[in-house]
């Protein structure tokens, strides 16, 4: 037919891009990809060029984690793909939809250590969903459809194309494939969404018969967009809530059923309540090492319903006793459902009354503590992070890195709309919260966004500021700054008798001039006094991104913890409350 | 040499299992399947892959010594890999199996009939005679190959070569019944 339009595999690759309505993507060009920039320059995608691969991946990642829409990123062969490997096993971690587009050497140079190449699609199998080589130019458009179908649909997860140069500047006759061709192309991709009636019915029967229940979230519900039918559960029944790391925000934390996160840096409620439960009631959570502590000591008394889009995860750590393979939200709308029609039938739910209780007790007797700094004394990070939180304008997206600070983050916010939280959770990732800050703030322009960071991770990714800075995106971070590694040195504190090995880093650069250098507003903090004033100022500059520097106390430790490999049964407390453990029985 | 068959490999607590693994005949998908068992530190006992009646699907018959519960994960994660159609574990009582053997064995003047005879009795054929060697082939069940390779070390074998096993269920229904629906995520 004449009308059929030729063109490069680039101009294909940029226009597949826009027919998945793509709107902003994260990169940065070189030679192999040189082909797939021309296009873009008349292109309607924003592309945001980074300073680093691997803050496009991150700030792919944070678009991500907002929208639910799949974050793109590209960059060219060899160095640009292996720097984008730990953003791309971030994702597959966390089970977040993201693109990524590699350049490759041509076809012709590929096996033959051609400048700039690398095996990159077989360096990624293990830390994407799929990935592909693209050979020729036609099998662009369909590689594309592909690549979003899969990295959306049933568990999320990355999906990387690799496109070589000389495929990228071949011609192609351009068509589109339609939903049928995609779904016809993949004939061992059949994500299950519905669960199985009859499990279903048998997990609405557990819950009402439950003396002890507790509804345990993790990432899941917010990939299911889930949240709200997760609440119509929880209020119908009157079931308290754990949310995991990757699912804070999907109940409000100012909830009266909600008890915080579980797990080693959980609040003891949150944990005490998963150890004496009789029925967890697992909802796109997967049993992490982190909140389950020693396995054989976990949850001893709970039966489980385990309801996971992913068949790998039941019984991967805890056997479920009612397995539910499906979209959370559809599952769980079949619960309630189910549950209703018991109730209608004259069926009653066991009076829980005593268990809410003992609950609301421990929850009284052990919220969160530290201990405030004496006056003069250097500023406690947790307080910083309680002034930051009373002055976040509604709305506000928090963005953390990896460490001590994010556990902080975790225990003192309050999180209480969903797609709020960004974190790296599964990999924990070093550095994460700058570029993810980046993306999310990209993606929610009208939404301040505060990245929480540690001095540590602030320097692995801090010269991204330079690109949100140059891009307009200003986000607001800041740095908890103790000169330490410090997650590390607590544990070196309390498990290798208080010798210190590689963690101090003092001799930081100035952060105030770091920030100034890249465009931003300093701001350094030492003394109490000086908290809100910081915080006032930074929440009132939006035409530049703002860094506060707040100098902390050192030797601060995160409590409470369930020290690795042990059992949640003997978490430690606040030094305050340990004389009250007698209680979390 | 050892040998999935003879001389109790595994010991009593283990079973080799046979997966039939369908799959998308597409560039890279062997790595993607076998990297599910090297990043656990699994060894493949046998693996044979080729092209299906349909070119466009492939199918490979994997001969694991993992015991029931790591392969269970291992499994559904084989099931998460896009292009993995079907797996079907074949218990070996409920299929059936063949192998072929390669082997070139030394032979001087009074050996030389012992060997044909031998070949003979397992059915193998000769493919070659040379004045100090001979080639054969054989094709069957791998518990027979087993026997026939232990009778020729005894000559002395100079090369030999196995494929590893292919099998498919047997007809009876009730060998079908362990063919699991691949599902993804």
């Amino acid at each position: 037919m004449s009308n059929k339009e030729t063109l490069t595999g680039a101009e294909a690759l940029i226009r597949s891009l826009e027919m998945e309505n793509v709107e902003i993507m994260f990169g940065l060009p070189g030679g192999c990809i040189l082909p797939a920039y021309d296009p873009l320059l008349k292109s309607s995608i924003r592309h945001i060029l980074v300073r680093h691969e691997q803050g496009a991946g991150h700030m792919a990642q944070g678009y991500a984690h907002v929208t639910g829409r799949p974050g793109v990123a590209m960059v060219t062969s060899g160095p640009a793909a292996t720097n984008m490997v730990t953003p791309l096993c971030d994702a597959f971690m966390d089970s977040i939809p993201m693109i990524c587009i590699t350049g490759q050497v041509p076809t012709t140079a590929i096996g033959t250590d051609a400048f700039q190449e690398c095996d990159t699609v077989g360096i990624t199998r293990s830390v994407t969903k799929h990935n592909e080589l693209i050979m020729h130019p036609d099998d662009i458009p369909m590689a594309v459809r592909q690549a979003f179908h899969i990295a959306t649909t049933g568990r999320p997860g990355p999906v990387l194309l690799d496109v070589p140069k000389d495929v990228l500047q071949n011609t192609m006759t351009w068509t589109w494939p339609t939903d049928e061709e995609v779904i016809a192309s993949l004939p061992g991709y059949k994500p299950t969404t519905k669960g199985h009636p009859k499990m279903i019915k048998e997990a609405a029967k557990l819950i009402l018969a439950s003396e002890k229940p507790l509804l345990y979230i993790g990432g899941g519900v917010l990939k299911a967009r889930a949240a709200d039918v997760v609440r119509e559960l929880a209020e119908l029944l009157q079931i308290p809530v754990v949310t995991t790391l990757m699912a804070r925000g999907a109940f409000p934390d100012s909830h009266p059923l909600c008890l915080g996160m579980p797990g080693m840096h959980g609040n003891a409620t949150a944990i005490t309540a998963m150890q004496k439960s009789d029925l967890l009631i697992n909802f796109g959570a997967r049993f992490d090492d982190r909140v389950t502590g020693k396995v054989s000591t976990f949850a001893p008394d709970a039966k489980v319903i385990h309801v996971d889009i992913d068949p790998a995860e039941q019984g991967k750590v805890r056997k479920p006793d009612v397995p539910i393979v499906g979209d959370c939200r559809i599952v769980v709308e079949e619960i309630l459902k189910s549950v209703q029609e018991l109730l209608a039938e004259g069926s009653t739910q066991v009076n829980i009354d005593p268990w809410r209780s003992k609950v609301s007790g421990w929850r009284e007797k052990f919220p969160v503590a530290y201990d405030q700094s004496e006056p003069g004394g250097r500023l406690k990070p947790q307080f910083c992070l309680e002034k930051l939180r009373d002055a976040a304008p509604e709305g506000t997206i928090v963005v953390s890195g990896v460490g001590q600070h994010q556990m902080w983050t975790s225990l003192f916010w309050k999180f209480n709309e969903p797609y709020t939280w960004v974190n790296s959770g599964g990999l924990g990732t070093m550095g994460f919260s700058v570029p993810a800050a980046i993306g999310a703030k990209a993606a929610r322009p009208d939404r301040t966004v505060w990245a929480i960071d540690g001095d540590g991770c602030f320097q692995m990714t801090a010269q991204e500021l330079v690109t949100a800075s140059t891009e307009g995106i200003h986000i607001k971070v800041a740095i908890l700054n103790n000169t330490y590694l410090g997650m590390v040195r607590q544990w070196q504190e309390m498990f290798y008798g208080e010798r210190y090995s590689e963690v101090n880093l003092a001799g930081c650069p100035d952060f105030v001039k770091w920030a100034e250098a890249m465009g931003c507003v300093g701001i350094r903090v030492d003394s109490v006094e000086e908290i809100d004033g910081a915080i006032e100022l930074a929440n009132s500059i939006n035409d530049r991104s703002v860094v506060i520097d707040f100098r902390v106390e050192e030797f601060e430790k995160v409590f409470p913890m369930v020290p690795a490999g042990q059992s949640n049964d003997d978490v430690l407390l606040h030094p305050s409350q340990e004389s009250d453990r007698g209680l979390l029985r | 040499m050892r040998t999935i068959n003879s001389n109790n490999p595994f010991g009593d607590s283990h079973q080799h299992h046979v997966l039939s693994v369908l799959v998308q005949n597409r560039p890279g998908v062997l790595a993607r399947v076998s990297g599910l068992f090297a990043r656990r530190g699994y060894n493949i006992y046998s693996l044979a892959v080729a092209p299906t009646d349909d070119v466009d699907y492939s199918r490979i018959t994997i001969v694991v010594d993992i015991s029931a519960t790591p392969l269970e994960q291992i499994v559904k994660q084989l099931f998460k890999l896009i292009d993995v159609v079907r797996i079907t574990e074949l218990d070996p009582r409920k299929s059936v199996e063949r192998e072929l053997m390669l082997a070139t064995v030394r032979i001087d003047g009074e050996h030389r009939g012992q060997i044909v005879e031998l070949a003979n009795i397992f059915e193998a054929k000769v493919l070659a005679v040379g004045s100090d060697a001979i080639s054969l082939s054989m094709d069957g069940t791998p518990e027979k190959i087993d026997d026939f390779e232990e009778l020729l070390k005894g000559y002395g074998i100079v090369e030999s070569q196995r494929t590893g096993r292919v099998a498919l269920p047997k007809l009876e229904r009730e060998a079908r019944k362990g063919a699991l629906k691949g599902k993804a995520s």
